[in-house]
């Protein structure tokens, strides 16, 4: 590729041909004020902040999409500039509800930040002769808020639901000044088609996009003498959480947040780590029994609860190949419930289930009216990753300095399977290992590493006891798309497919920590954390699931073996066909 | 049989809206009843131009010029001028009539014999639904020699040589962007024909397209071979549906006599034109919000570069030309580059359709040569200011132009004369703003109009826009300082300079063209709390002068009961009553209530 050399506020510069003039200056170290950009998503140059002057060029011009040429000499920071940043920045805080200590991201707004480096004096929005917009609060699902009030319009929520699920749930309704983003014709989320995927959440520079909180619930619990609260963080959290308090980004933090959770109050500490190789057990005999005794193939993994939404609601004739297998989530809340509460002399009544998750879905799930035995509920309160790092922060703990800690319960325990099931494939090789050691009867590989990696559409062939298993790992709404398009065109006979709803499955979760538009476009962020789990799985003495001593003991002691009867009763589960736009 | 006499019926919306649908019925049964029937030729045209007289009847071969018929004048005219050979002089244009009586022609008129028609040749004087009259009148011959003698890069070169410049508002040379295109190699281009005509009050291409539809066909056709494109669309708002239903016709017509579809004149050239139409939102007329339109997308615009010329409908490259860009085309290759450069000043070459309104006698459609003063426009075709009052102003461009103070009327009509004014072209709206008007009035009329029409892409066009007319709502509210003048002017600049399309860095120039031009009103407004135009109800207080000749016809319409006074006494308004409505000052016969 050619090189180009352009000047930027006075200096050389030479980058490759396919630059824009925005990625050249960060280059230079040169940073250029940006809301609606967010690279390969939103490239709309909407919000108008990153303008530069070109020399010879009238008016100013937006630099993220401005592809850099021979000789170009750029101003990024004249008066002229500063002036229309500083102006715009105050149009866009007019209607802004500045509620920041209570809002989810007063540590990590884009917007705010911009308002602090550029000293914004909010005129408009101060000023009592200015109108202010109606504000708008889409709050009608259980997983997701949209809030107007605190929009800014940049579209970047709009991309990526259009990029990363495929679906384009949301979209710009009306016009001008009064446009605001919402599901087509003021149809409420719940009514829309949404996966809950949380891409849009993690595309927004503000808090106009949140999970629908459940915070006050937890502290209202955790202060309730009458609760016995038991908490369990998913494989995905412990290689996040640290990035909310300025931790490396896929750091592993496990030993903290088990501290933190001591440090709570909760009573009972478990890991989902746990129930991800208890569902290895239940969803691999699953697999088993259908490959030899014929069952319906291929079986669909259904630990994702946002791909089941979109199984529900776009695939429905192929819900009878999803696993009955209820997720690792909503089987935590059932053993903790009806089995172990009872070992720790607690009434099951009287437990409050809480669930640290990467993703907004999972409060959807928790929700769904089966996700009970007995008419006790499996789990209580979902809480994101975003929401928990917010409850230490109004506890005061200072999450970073934490020492390690060392649950001792007996649902914590963990093989190298189970914390894979927090990325794209993971939950593939977990099964992989013990299906394949349980039909050959003997000692097999632990690495299924072709299953491995980001791409969006991933397939493998694999000798098992003399039975070529295809198998394929689809992750993300639009690889979906198309893998369906494939299956029902392919001649092939897959086995076995992983499916997630997040483009690298739950370490990309829509309730992880969000990270700002330029470290969006610096970083895989995805890669980082997957990176990490895979080091705790190389790292675990046992990697199969099957050698969890602990969730061996649980089959002992109590569900018999795996698809038994009471296996069914608590951790099984079904599906329905859903519609939506039905008003 | 050949007819002793033409009537042509002016059939363009402004006149059907006046009452012109039923014109031509009743000369079909006055006629028949004559017994002259097929003596006569009926033809429906498009429009006429003058649309304040409207309807029009134009008698042919005298060239009568029929103003403000009605239904009951069609059975005299009738009996009198086609029965009897008497022009019924009464119904008569006035200014057709010299003062000793003698009827000129249509052509004589001042309104006309001021103008240069190129873009409305054939606008009132044929039937646009009968492709044999363009024929007649040259059509299809500029066509035939683009496709049979020339060149794709002949073409262009010719229209380069035109120099006509992009009519819809930009002027951006119509040949130069035809070559990028045609550059631009690809397998697939597009040329599209922007009749998203949005500028309030501005009418040229809804009547071009009704009254001559295969000009703007010819047009496409000329353009879409010299960049290499075989097929085009017409995208037109919905909300001219007579325009519409002539497209359909001519283009049914076109496909019929071979010239259009495949192998046109056998030349080995195809060519097809879908017409999509437009939801009638102000920014489709923007070309790229027109290309996402098309697409089936929102009306929302896209950053340039890419040009559409690159990468436009579908990712093609793509050509988009106004309604009366296209057809002047087909007169430039007709008569050659020379005769169309000869037309005009040395940088606007050719001749500009307006649509003169506001207040002005000779409302209507005017074509003039580039390089015309406005004060030809106004007064001498125009026909001046009605009431004998004086004028402040001419906004030119619409809600993206700017006004023309009384001072600056001598200035020809040219692109960069235009914004030197600090005005522009714009796609031809020409407002005349007399001495009652408001400037803070007016500006927020415009910027009403750009709230409203603004996609909500980009942040200072959404935003700025907004809270530029809330802050002319302060200012005319008497609630204003000096300080918010600045402000304002501050907050249009930045509007203008960063905003993502055309229309958003369009949208301040009212704005800042009058605060440049009539400060001084804006001053009155913020300092004296006084509004000079008498416009601004929170400023102005209506009173009676010594004229009042106590007719009470003020009193008796008015809604508060705030005018009390007898009968040919002098009345007064008790101004604590007074809702400020203006309706006394509408219906008093003496003007004798003004506002203070």
């Amino acid at each position: 590729m050619k090189d180009i050399t352009l000047t930027i506020n006075g200096r050389k510069v030479t980058v490759p041909e396919d630059y824009t003039v925005m990625k050249a200056a960060e280059g230079l170290g040169i940073s250029v004020p940006r809301l609606c950009f967010l690279k390969g998503i939103n490239e709309t140059s909407s919000c108008r902040l990153c303008v530069v002057d070109i020399k010879g060029v009238k008016g100013l011009k937006n630099s993220c999409t401005l592809n850099v040429e021979e000789g170009m000499e750029i101003e990024t920071d004249t008066d002229e500039i500063r002036d229309s940043v500083v102006q715009n920045l105050q149009l866009l805080a007019s209607n802004h509800v500045f509620e920041c200590w209570a809002c989810e991201r007063e540590h990590n707004c884009e917007l705010l930040d911009l308002m602090r480096r550029y000293s914004v004096e909010n005129i408009y929005g101060e000023s009592r002769d200015f109108v202010k917009k109606n504000r708008w609060i889409n709050d009608s699902s259980a997983s997701i808020v949209l809030d107007s009030g605190k929009c800014i319009l940049c579209g970047r929520c709009i991309s990526a639901c259009e990029m990363q699920s495929g679906l384009n749930i949301l979209d710009f309704n009306e016009r001008g000044n009064e446009t605001y983003v919402g599901p087509a014709l003021f149809h409420n989320m719940e009514d829309s088609g949404c996966i809950y995927c949380g891409k849009c959440i993690q595309a927004c520079p503000v808090g106009a996009i949140t999970e629908k909180s459940e915070l006050d619930e937890v502290i209202a619990a955790l202060r309730d003498p009458s609760k016995k609260v038991i908490v369990s963080a998913a494989p995905s959290i412990r290689v996040a959480l640290g990035e909310e308090f300025g931790g490396k980004i896929g750091g592993n933090v496990e030993g903290k947040m088990y501290k933190s959770f001591e440090v709570l109050g909760f009573d009972e500490i478990m890991d989902t780590n746990f129930t991800a190789d208890l569902t290895i057990l239940e969803e691999g005999t699953e697999f088993i029994k259908r490959v030899t005794e014929g069952g319906k193939l291929p079986l669909f993994t259904s630990c994702s609860p946002g791909w089941i939404n979109y199984i529900e609601q776009y695939e429905p004739q192929f819900l009878d190949h999803l696993s009955t297998a209820k997720s690792p989530q909503q089987m935590a809340g059932a053993v903790s419930k009806n089995y172990y509460a009872e070992k720790l002399g607690y009434k099951k009544e009287d437990v409050v289930f809480v669930s640290i998750m990467p993703c907004i879905a999972k409060k959807h799930e928790a929700d769904r009216p089966e996700m009970e035995v007995d008419g006790v509920r499996d789990v209580d309160y979902v809480l994101t990753t975003r929401e928990y790092a917010r409850l230490l922060r109004r506890k005061g703990i200072d999450f970073m300095s934490l020492e390690d800690g060392h649950p001792h319960g007996k649902l914590v325990q963990y093989s190298g399977a189970a914390p894979i099931f927090g990325t794209t494939g993971g939950v593939m090789e977990a099964a992989l290992r013990t299906v394949s050691e349980i039909l050959e009867e003997k000692e097999t590989p632990i690495n299924f590493k072709e299953v491995r990696g980001l791409e969006g559409v991933k397939e493998a062939t694999y000798n098992v006891a003399g039975i070529d298993v295809n198998v394929a790992v689809v992750h993300g709404g639009v690889s979906i798309k198309e893998f369906f398009k494939l299956l029902k065109t392919s001649e092939k006979q897959y086995h076995f497919v992983e499916f997630m709803a997040c483009t690298g499955g739950c370490i990309n979760g829509g309730g992880q920590p969000i990270h700002p538009a330029i470290v969006q476009d610096n970083i895989d962020i995805r890669a980082e954390r997957a990176r990490t789990l895979y080091e705790i799985d190389a790292a675990c003495e046992k990697r199969k699931s099957h050698f969890n001593d602990d969730v061996m003991a649980l089959y002992k002691e109590w569900l018999d073996k795996p698809g038994s009867h009471i296996a069914h009763k608590v951790l099984h589960t079904h599906y329905n066909k859903r519609e939506f736009y039905k008003n | 049989m050949i007819e002793r006499a033409h009537v042509l019926i002016c059939s363009g919306s402004n006149c059907i809206s006046r009452g012109a649908k039923s014109l031509r019925d009743e000369f079909e049964t006055h006629l028949t009843a004559l017994g002259i029937r097929e003596e006569i030729k009926l033809v429906n045209t498009g429009c006429v131009g003058l649309c304040e007289q409207g309807p029009f009847v134009i008698v042919y071969p005298e060239g009568v010029f029929y103003a403000q018929v009605k239904n009951k004048d069609i059975e005299t005219i009738c009996k009198e001028h086609l029965y009897k050979g008497r022009i019924v002089e009464k119904l008569v244009f006035d200014e057709a009539l010299t003062q000793d009586k003698q009827v000129k022609s249509f052509e004589e008129i001042k309104f006309y014999s001021k103008q240069t028609r190129i873009a409305l040749r054939n606008c009132g004087l044929i039937n646009p639904d009968d492709i044999e009259e363009y024929i007649a009148r040259d059509g299809y011959r500029g066509l035939g020699r683009t496709l049979l003698e020339m060149t794709q890069m002949e073409v262009i070169d010719e229209m380069i040589s035109s120099g006509l410049r992009g009519r819809g508002g930009g002027g951006f040379p119509t040949g130069v962007k035809w070559r990028f295109a045609y550059n631009n190699e690809n397998d697939q281009k597009y040329i599209i024909c922007n009749a998203d005509e949005g500028d309030p009050g501005a009418f040229m291409d809804r009547a071009l397209l009704e009254g001559d539809p295969h000009s703007v066909l010819e047009g496409l056709m000329i353009g879409g071979y010299a960049i290499g494109a075989n097929k085009g669309y017409i995208y037109v708002r919905i909300e001219y549906p007579t325009a519409i239903e002539k497209l359909h016709t001519a283009i049914a017509q076109a496909k019929e006599y071979g010239l259009l579809g495949e192998n046109i004149f056998g030349s080995g050239f195809d060519f097809d034109i879908e017409i999509r139409l437009g939801a009638g939102a102000f920014v489709c007329g923007e070309e790229t919000a027109l290309i996402a339109s098309i697409e089936g997308g929102r009306g929302m615009s896209r950053n340039k570069p890419p040009f559409p010329a690159a990468k436009g409908l579908w990712g093609k490259p793509t050509i988009i030309n106004n309604v009366e860009t296209l057809a002047n085309i087909p007169a430039i290759m007709c008569n050659g580059a020379d005769w169309f450069s000869r037309i005009g000043t040395e940088k606007s070459k050719g001749t500009k359709v307006f649509s003169l309104g506001g207040n002005i006698k000779n409302a209507g459609l005017v074509e003039v040569p580039m390089g015309t003063t406005l004060r030809t426009v106004i007064y001498e075709i125009g026909g001046g200011i009605p009431k004998n009052k004086s004028l402040k102003a001419v906004q030119t461009g619409g809600p993206s132009g700017g006004a023309i103070p009384e001072s600056m009327l001598d200035l020809p009509i040219e692109y960069e004369t235009l914004i030197a004014a600090g005005s522009m072209m714009g796609s031809g709206g020409m407002v005349v703003i007399d001495e009652d008007n408001c400037m803070v009035d007016i500006c927020r009329f415009y910027l009403e109009f750009t709230v409203e029409e603004s996609c909500g892409k980009c942040t200072p066009c959404r935003e700025g826009t907004k809270k530029m007319l809330e802050m002319l709502n302060i200012i005319s509210s008497g609630n204003g300082t000096l300080e918010d003048l600045d402000k304002l002017e501050h907050l249009a600049h930045m509007v203008k300079s960063s905003s993502l399309c055309g229309l958003g860095q369009a949208a301040p120039n009212p704005v800042l063209s009058m605060l440049d031009k009539f400060r001084d009103e804006f001053v009155a407004h913020v300092v004296d709390k006084k509004c000079p135009g008498g416009v601004c109800k929170p400023l102005i207080e209506l009173q009676i002068t010594e004229d009042c000749i106590g007719c009470t016809k003020c009193a008796k319409e008015c809604p508060v009961d705030a005018i009390s006074g007898s009968i040919k006494q002098l009345h007064s308004i008790d101004v604590s009553t007074c809702i400020k409505c203006g309706i006394c000052k509408n219906i008093c016969p003496v003007d004798a209530i003004i506002s203070v």
